[in-house]
């Protein structure tokens, strides 16, 4: 048996089907993966994200921290519960992990980093902490829960208390609203709208059943996968790694290159590698002919050379098979995959397939 | 508790083979392989007249988080396959056994139907 999050049991009433999740015991689907993915694009969906790692990062220094320790610049958190996301590099300029940092105030910054990486995270964070007056401390009193879809807002008001209904009017995109021990955020993994909400422990089971009845619909990490790759949002672990540059990762607009002044972990690496020439690029396919494309196909590049999917899938919203691989960077708007020993054509487009419920390919 | 009809045969790798009236065979996949894979989003069949060997991949069933072989359970010759299953691959979820059959097949080794299991021996395959 895994680790269980606090809305364990929720996902036992609703019949999930559970697995093992980087030492999780997470709901796959609740029945039918495919419904829940269209669930979250024409109405609402919930899925327990409390495997996440909560990090607080305080102290006198946490700021110039955390500017030296990711490649985007916390220094673009002006507001207070402004949302910035970012890579964490190391000093070869390869990703440790991607994240999403919330400044609180100058002296505490709250992270979230991915489960399967929480453990080398924090032993990084707090490596490059002793050179700084600050603290590095998981936070494990929240449950997390993501709402998403277009109808996500509307129903978790529903679920909130009168406070939490006044405090998060008119939150902006990429802003959270810390009210009634709830951290209430403007982020998600689907491309939809919605909430990823930082719950306390002991209140989780009860918001997720008041979630229920404002009709909300649990939905599987199955279904986040299928959301988050019609959105072309990177997977860590599949799309990049500690073996990529953020450059061949479709994340140079993490990438915070103002102020010159300002250094940070990777940083030296990047410039030499962008002075070199980055050799790749990560991209969007979609499929010509039949298939589904999935991670760790052989991309052919016809007069340019070879590169490989990361992530693949058949669309739910598209009804077509769409992907992401990293290819040689002058690769133009065509390429043939290797499926099953054959050749099927697929486009190249921007990783980004569906927003909001619309098709972009 | 998946359902394993009793008039039917199976292999191990969860495809199941009826015999119809005329001497051909048509195979699909069970119900418990349906419930294994999840929704069942691209089906790849082979190609009509295809001279298969027992054992031989046949056919490729995807569902939205894995590919999965299909294998011949018999030798013979491909006659017929299931093209409604190309734009309606859910079908093999829904009508495991009816409407999502995959392909029908002429047995050129007939006593290779001996080797089949009987639902009851599926049925105890599946449960262990």
């Amino acid at each position: 048996m895994g680790l269980q999050t606090p809305f364990y049991q929720n996902h036992l009433d609703a019949n999930a089907k559970v697995v093992d999740f980087g030492g999780w015991d997470m709901p796959l689907h609740y029945g039918s993966q495919m419904d829940e993915h269209h669930i979250v694009r024409e109405d609402a969906g919930m899925f327990d994200v409390s495997h996440m790692t909560v990090v607080e990062v305080t102290g006198k220094q946490a700021k110039p921290y955390l500017q030296f320790l990711l490649a985007n610049d916390v220094d673009k958190l002006q507001k207070s519960g402004k949302a910035l996301y970012s890579g964490m590099l190391n000093e070869q300029g390869f990703v440790i992990d991607d994240l999403i940092v919330y400044f609180i105030n100058e002296t505490h910054y709250r992270v979230v980093v991915n489960a399967s990486t929480r453990k080398k995270d924090l032993k990084w964070m707090n490596l490059q902490a002793t050179n700084f007056e600050v603290a590095v401390d998981e936070n494990n009193d929240f449950a997390m829960i993501a709402v998403q879809g277009p109808n996500a807002i509307e129903k978790a008001n529903a679920a909130f208390s009168s406070q939490q209904q006044s405090d998060v009017e008119g939150l902006g995109v990429f802003f959270a609203a810390d009210s009634d021990g709830f951290f209430i955020a403007r982020t998600g993994y689907t491309g939809e709208d919605g909430y990823e909400i930082m719950v306390p422990a002991d209140k989780a089971s009860e918001f997720w059943n008041k979630l229920l009845a404002a009709g909300v619909k649990p939905c599987g990490l199955g279904a986040r996968d299928t959301l988050r790759l019609e959105a072309g949002m990177n997977l860590y672990g599949n799309d990049m790694d500690e073996t990529v540059s953020p450059l061949e990762a479709n994340m140079a607009w993490t990438i915070a290159w103002q102020p010159e002044e300002r250094d940070f972990i990777g940083k030296s690496a990047l410039l030499a590698e962008k002075e070199r020439g980055v050799a790749n690029k990560l991209v969007g396919l979609v499929l010509e002919g039949r298939g589904v494309i999935r991670a760790h196909m052989k991309v052919l590049v016809d007069g340019i050379g070879e590169g490989e999917t990361t992530s693949g899938t058949m669309s739910p919203t598209l009804k077509k098979s769409i992907g992401m691989a990293r290819v040689p960077k002058a690769t133009g708007d065509s390429v043939m995959l290797e499926i099953r020993g054959k050749q099927i054509p697929a486009k190249v487009v921007k990783p980004s397939f569906v927003r909001k419920g619309q098709a972009l390919v | 508790m998946s359902n394993v009809p009793s008039d039917l045969k199976y292999i191990s790798s969860h495809e199941w083979v009826r015999e119809e009236d005329d001497g051909t065979v048509t195979i699909g996949i069970t119900d418990h392989a349906q419930e294994l894979l999840g929704d069942v989003v691209y089906v790849e069949l082979p190609e009509v007249d295809s001279e298969v060997a027992l054992e031989d991949e046949l056919a490729v069933v995807e569902s939205v988080k894995a590919a999965s072989d299909i294998y011949a359970p018999l030798s013979g010759t491909i006659i017929a396959v299931n093209e409604d299953l190309e734009d309606a691959p859910e079908t093999v979820n829904s009508s495991p056994y009816d409407d999502g059959w995959m392909f029908k097949m002429k047995p050129s080794e007939p006593s290779e139907l001996d080797g089949l299991l009987d639902s009851e021996s599926y049925q105890n395959e599946i449960e262990d």
